[in-house]
């Protein structure tokens, strides 16, 4: 079974900046990280890998610097990664995105095909959750996205069964493969990983495709083919603040069981 | 003589795009409470834009919700009612969605942010090759351009981001839910059906759904609950925030709680509120031992009525609140459960005559 799991670099903590300028991420501001949940992504395509034989191949989209999550990778377990990397892919919103990964993805398949994708149910710091589907749907192979547990996988019929978290419950869903699975983080534990792959991930020296390397419509890459823009930002509205109730703590308790009775009208029956 | 009522000038669209277009969800029969939210907010855009609101359902047997998205402020909807849609399933919906917009056309098309919702979203939005703004909170029209504004806070809730599509049609988002209010129910309001049939047959989809779990538990749902009681660090521990959990229980409320408090391993995550927790907006809602930190509130500041309760006289969840009282969790608390024990009581007695 070959694997491949898109892998994002991501600021790490909430401290980022944005250009004030061109309004895109300015990403020197804060240390870089695997995507939280991409690292589960590659956990689980790594337990796939050993338990049914194959490979696992990562891809990442971004600046030079985003090796590092591909060598981190490796450090998990996977075999092998491309970064795709090139200036006309700077300011992409997530249609161009999964069009640029998907690229990659084609080609990464022409040599070796892909059975399964797979990505983190979302990435912390752009936290649209769209770029997942956006592949599926451009490769044309059905999305399972927010599974938290990898129940089954048939080889005879080559089928995936898993299941996906929703707002009130779970939902077991089987797909044929080739198809592609956004992982929420409690779909497994992170484990250590073994002397020998540190010392794998170490000396990995990462793939790096420009757009020389894949084949591209550059009207559909960067900026140019992104159809959303970031028009303003400003702070949150901030409100004026409450009604300050003071006194004893007797006291300040009737003062509020006195305004929600009778002010708000609350309680009036059973419950609201 | 009456002067005839001047209406607001709207620009036309530039390209043949029009309307408001809402995805209505639902499951197993049911409406999503977010759709009929974003049919209140729809109807709003709409009204400004000077056009139709319409609502696009898809399911199995499910024509008996048309109605109700009439009262809810629909004009016209768009059905598919087919068993390939009775699950959710992204392949199939998709191809349905997709269908009906490049037929009818809208300028603007909402999805709930739901798990359903911002799957479908992303993959539509891909196959018509146009925006799509993710998880929004606010929805406004920039006139003189006749675009959609949607903004989305980012960096961890630090900054609101206002998020454009200027030249692909429909501009697309998903919208938190809670965050709009669903209109009052117009009773007999009718509207427009416009049927269409979905050209796809179980033989061609790729994924079948098995089994739906739904969760059964006597918590109350955070999402849904008409009052919940949050706690937060200021609770020292876990058996300090139980005292959360026994006025929960007291007022039949759901139990909220800080992402730290849910670290700490007080809460479940599921109880969690905020930015990275659910997103609610109940009558009452009690912030006891919280500081007020923006990932926090902007998950509750649309509450209707909130009564903080914190140590620091300058705690930012002041400045958040309807009521805030500046004191110790320890000994508030415990006077509120005593008092809503005698109300419960009193009430009791009444309703017993
Ligand atoms: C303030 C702000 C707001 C934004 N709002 C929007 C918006 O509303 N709509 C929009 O279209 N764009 C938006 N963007 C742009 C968006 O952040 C980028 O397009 C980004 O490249 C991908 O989106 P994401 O980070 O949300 O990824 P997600 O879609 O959340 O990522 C999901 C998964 O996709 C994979 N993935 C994503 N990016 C990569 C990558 N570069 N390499 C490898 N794998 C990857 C990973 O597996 C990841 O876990 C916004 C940007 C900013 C700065
Ligand atoms: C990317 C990101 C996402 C996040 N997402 C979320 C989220 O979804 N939800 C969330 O809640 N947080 C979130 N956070 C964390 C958030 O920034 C705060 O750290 C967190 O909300 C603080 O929790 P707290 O108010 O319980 O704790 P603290 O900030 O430690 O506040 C405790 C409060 O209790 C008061 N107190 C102490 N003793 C008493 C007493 N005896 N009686 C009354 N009051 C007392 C103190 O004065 C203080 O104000 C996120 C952070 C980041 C960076």
């Amino acid at each position: 079974m070959h694997i491949v799991v898109c892998v994002k670099q991501v600021p790490d903590t909430s401290v980022v900046k944005l250009d004030p300028v061109t309004n895109t991420l300015d990403r020197s501001s804060a240390p870089s990280i695997i995507n939280p949940y991409d690292a589960h992504a590659v956990e689980e395509a790594v337990r796939l890998k050993k338990k049914y034989g194959g490979k696992v191949t990562i891809v990442s989209m971004g600046p030079p610097m985003a090796t590092a999550v591909i060598k981190k990778s490796i450090e998990l377990g996977a075999d092998e990664g491309v970064l795709i990397s090139d200036r006309a892919f700077a300011g992409s919103d997530t249609l161009a995105t999964s069009y640029a990964l998907t690229q990659a993805i084609n080609k990464i398949a022409e040599k070796e095909p892909v059975d399964l994708i797979f990505a983190g149910k979302q990435a912390i710091d752009g936290d649209t959750a769209q770029v997942g589907p956006g592949i599926a749907r451009r490769m044309n192979i059905p999305v399972l996205a927010q599974v938290d547990k990898v129940e089954s996988y048939s080889q005879d019929n080559n089928v995936i069964r898993v299941r996906r978290k929703l707002e009130d419950g779970h939902e077991i869903v089987e797909s044929k493969l080739p198809c592609l699975i956004t992982v929420e983080k409690e779909i497994n534990e992170l484990t250590y990983s073994p002397l020998t792959n540190m010392i794998k991930a170490a000396r990995y020296e990462p793939v790096i495709w420009t757009t020389n390397d894949i084949e591209v419509d550059r009207s559909q890459l960067g900026l140019k083919g992104s159809p959303t823009v970031v028009g303003k930002i400003f702070a949150p509205p901030k409100q004026s603040g409450g009604e300050k109730i003071e006194g004893t703590a007797q006291e300040v308790v009737d003062i509020v069981m006195d305004k929600l009775i009778n002010v708000h009208g609350l309680f009036a029956k059973e419950g609201v | 003589m009456a002067k005839e009522e001047e209406k607001p000038k709207v620009k036309l669209p530039d390209s043949e795009y029009q309307g408001v277009w809402i995805f209505i969800e639902q499951r197993n029969g049911k409406i999503t409470p977010v759709s009929l939210e974003l049919l209140g907010e729809g109807r709003k855009l709409a009204d400004k834009l000077g056009v139709e609101l319409s609502g696009v359902l898809l399911g199995y047997k499910v024509g008996h919700l048309v109605d109700t998205l009439y009262q809810y402020g629909a004009d016209t909807v768009y059905l598919i009612d087919d068993p390939v849609l009775e699950q959710y399933r992204s392949e199939a919906y998709q191809v349905g969605v997709v269908d009906v917009v490049k037929k009818y056309k809208p300028e603007i098309l909402l999805f709930g942010a739901t798990v359903i919702g911002r799957d479908l979203a992303s993959t539509v939005a891909t196959e018509l090759g146009t925006g799509l703004t993710a998880d929004t909170t606010r929805l406004d029209i920039d006139m003189k351009n006749r675009l959609l504004e949607a903004s989305r806070p980012a960096m961890g809730g630090n900054i609101m981001a206002t998020i454009l599509c200027k030249e692909k049609r429909p501009q697309m988002a998903s919208v938190r839910p809670k965050v709009f209010k669903a209109i009052k129910p117009v009773e007999g309001r009718k509207g427009k059906l416009i049927e269409e049939t979905i050209n796809l047959n179980e033989e061609d989809l790729k994924t079948k759904v098995i089994e739906v779990i739904q969760e059964v538990s006597d918590k109350i749902r955070l999402g849904d609950a008409d009052i919940i009681v949050a706690g937060g660090k200021g609770l020292q521990d876990e058996k300090g925030f139980q005292l959360i959990r026994d006025l929960a229980k007291e007022l039949g409320a759901a139990v909220g709680a800080s992402r730290d408090a849910v670290e700490a391993g007080w809460a479940e995550h599921s109880e969690q509120v905020g930015q990275t927790g659910t997103t609610v907006a109940p009558k009452l809602y009690f912030a006891i031992g919280i500081s007020g930190a923006v990932q926090h509130t902007v998950g509750m500041e649309n509450s209707e009525i909130v009564v903080a309760i914190n140590r620091d006289p300058n705690a930012q969840i002041f400045e958040k609140c309807t009521y805030g009282i500046v004191g110790d969790a320890f000994e508030i608390v415990p006077k509120f459960i005593e008092e809503f024990k005698k109300l419960a009581k009193k009430s009791g007695e009444v309703n017993n005559g």
